[in-house]
């Protein structure tokens, strides 16, 4: 393994070590910081009740991508073409993420109701902004030799956007849609925390309470691990989507 | 009658002339090059034809009819290959055919002769950055046959090559016009690459772009410098050329 491959683990070895001895040494109670090795314990023994809760984060997640993919290429792609468009609708695009999702969280659930509908809604508004923003970059970064080309070609809008603007935008989009896998927990997690009978909101909400500060923390842990889980599976797509990159 | 004409092509750019009432003719058949310093406004002149720009004053003709631009009339090759890197070599040949909706088996079974024919065998299936600059060329060069337009403009179309490809890819060149029957008009600065490839030669004039002298060549192709008439032609095209000053813009 490279040097540089062993920074990452190195470290995380370092500060875990470090907690791990501070908590020991310093005599801090487990319902104020654990230790990671009875963190790690209780996300493993605990994960027939955890992971009931993680399956429906994920959906949340999952449902919350599909609806902001299902709306941000039709809304870049649309902008992108019509210029007028995309000054018309940028400001209520901003604005859309000025607003902290923590102070609409509570509306959307007193709408919505305590189901899953609120949290998707709240992972879409995260997602869709980065994924849309990165991807209408990535169109308008065209080479404008290529446009005069295709355009010379006689290609119709939708010949170009299939064979020109999509794979040249492909790049920008995986980046944005990277950014909005990873903060989509967020929205997901802030739904929960407000009003949910399930996931790992709710759970870590739940045994705050009690105070099984452990099991707040294997849920971090578990939440952790999707975030990444997912970070890896769009890194593994856009490898295999963007094969002709040297 | 001529294939292509332009008379009195006029093109403003921040408020100076680029050209102005300029005229231009080509005869079916014939490889005809513009040459001047860089930046005279050759490429312009071409955008104006073809309809990326459009001139300020001048008619277009094509074949007796009048035109706002080529368009269709034409193929249109420039100095970068502007393969697509998503695409082999094959879909990039066949880009004119899928965008312009052709009979793809025609078309597929076309672009595997002149694979064949411009030494691309066997890269059928290869990605541009799998091979190099010449083959990349040569390529955009099937591609551009691939519009199957009587006429062809070929801006600076090898200037970025090394001397020896770019040797290679001028006997090419040569074979659009006496194997595939095309009409060229090609703009270069190299004074070299025009004496070996064109029928008439242009002179132009630093902007504002005028044509200051034309050139019959009948001399028969493939030519080399051993010839002293080009030799001599050479020296005074250089002569005239580094006599003016060049531009910076264009």
């Amino acid at each position: 393994m490279k040097p540089a491959n062993l920074i990452a683990p190195a470290l995380v070895i370092m500060i875990l070590g470090c907690w791990e001895a501070a908590t020991h040494l310093l005599e801090i109670p487990v319902f104020i910081l654990p230790p990671p090795s009875s963190i790690f314990a209780t996300a493993i023994i605990k994960a027939p009740l955890i992971l009931p809760h993680a399956a429906t984060t994920l959906s949340e997640i999952i449902l919350g991508i599909i609806l902001a993919l299902a709306t941000a290429i039709p809304l870049a792609i649309a902008m992108f073409a019509n210029p007028s468009l995309e000054k018309g609708l940028a400001p209520f695009l901003v604005a859309s993420q000025a607003i902290p999702v923590f102070a609409i969280a509570p509306l959307l659930v007193v709408w919505m109701g305590y189901g899953i509908a609120s949290k998707v809604f709240m992972a879409w508004i995260i997602i869709f902004f980065p994924i849309t923003i990165s991807l209408l970059a990535g169109l308008k970064s065209c080479d404008p030799e290529f446009r005069v080309m295709f355009k010379l070609m006689g290609a119709s809008f939708y010949d170009t956007l299939i064979l020109l603007y999509w794979p040249w935008a492909l790049p920008h989009f995986f980046a944005g849609l990277r950014v909005g896998v990873t903060v989509a927990t967020i929205g997901a997690v802030i739904g929960e925390w407000v009003g949910a009978q399930q996931g790992l909101g709710f759970l870590m909400i739940q045994s705050n309470a009690r105070l099984q500060v452990d099991l707040v923390f294997a849920a971090i842990l578990w939440l952790t691990a999707m975030g990444l889980g997912m970070w890896i599976i769009v890194g593994i797509l856009e490898k295999k989507s963007i094969k002709w990159k040297p | 009658m001529d294939m292509l004409q332009l008379s009195g092509a006029t093109k403003i750019y921040n408020g100076q002339a680029v050209f102005s009432n300029l005229d231009l003719s080509v005869s079916p058949g014939q490889f005809k090059v513009l040459v001047g310093p860089s930046g005279c406004g050759k490429s312009t002149l071409f955008d104006g034809l073809t309809g990326v720009m459009n001139l300020d004053r001048g008619k277009i003709s094509w074949k007796g009819e009048a035109l706002a631009h080529l368009g269709r009339h034409a193929a249109y090759m420039q100095q970068k290959d502007l393969l697509l890197p998503w695409f082999s070599l094959m879909d990039n040949a066949l880009l004119p055919a899928r965008t312009g909706k052709m009979d793809m088996t025609r078309m597929k079974s076309r672009a595997n002769k002149l694979f064949i024919r411009l030494g691309l065998k066997g890269y059928e299936s290869h990605h541009p950055h799998e091979v190099s600059g010449g083959m990349r060329q040569r390529c955009a060069l099937v591609r551009t046959l691939m519009f199957n337009r009587d006429l062809i403009l070929l801006d600076e179309p090898l200037s970025a090559l090394d001397a020896i490809t770019r040797r290679r890819l001028q006997s090419l060149l040569l074979l659009l016009q006496t194997e595939f029957n095309k009409t060229i008009l090609m703009i270069t600065h190299d004074i070299e690459e025009a004496l070996l490839l064109a029928d008439e030669v242009c002179l132009l004039s630093p902007q504002p772009m005028a044509i200051k002298e034309q050139f019959i060549l009948d001399q028969p192709k493939p030519r080399h410098f051993n010839d002293p008439d080009l030799l001599k032609i050479k020296e005074y095209m250089l002569a005239q050329l580094e006599g003016e000053p060049t531009c910076e813009a264009g």
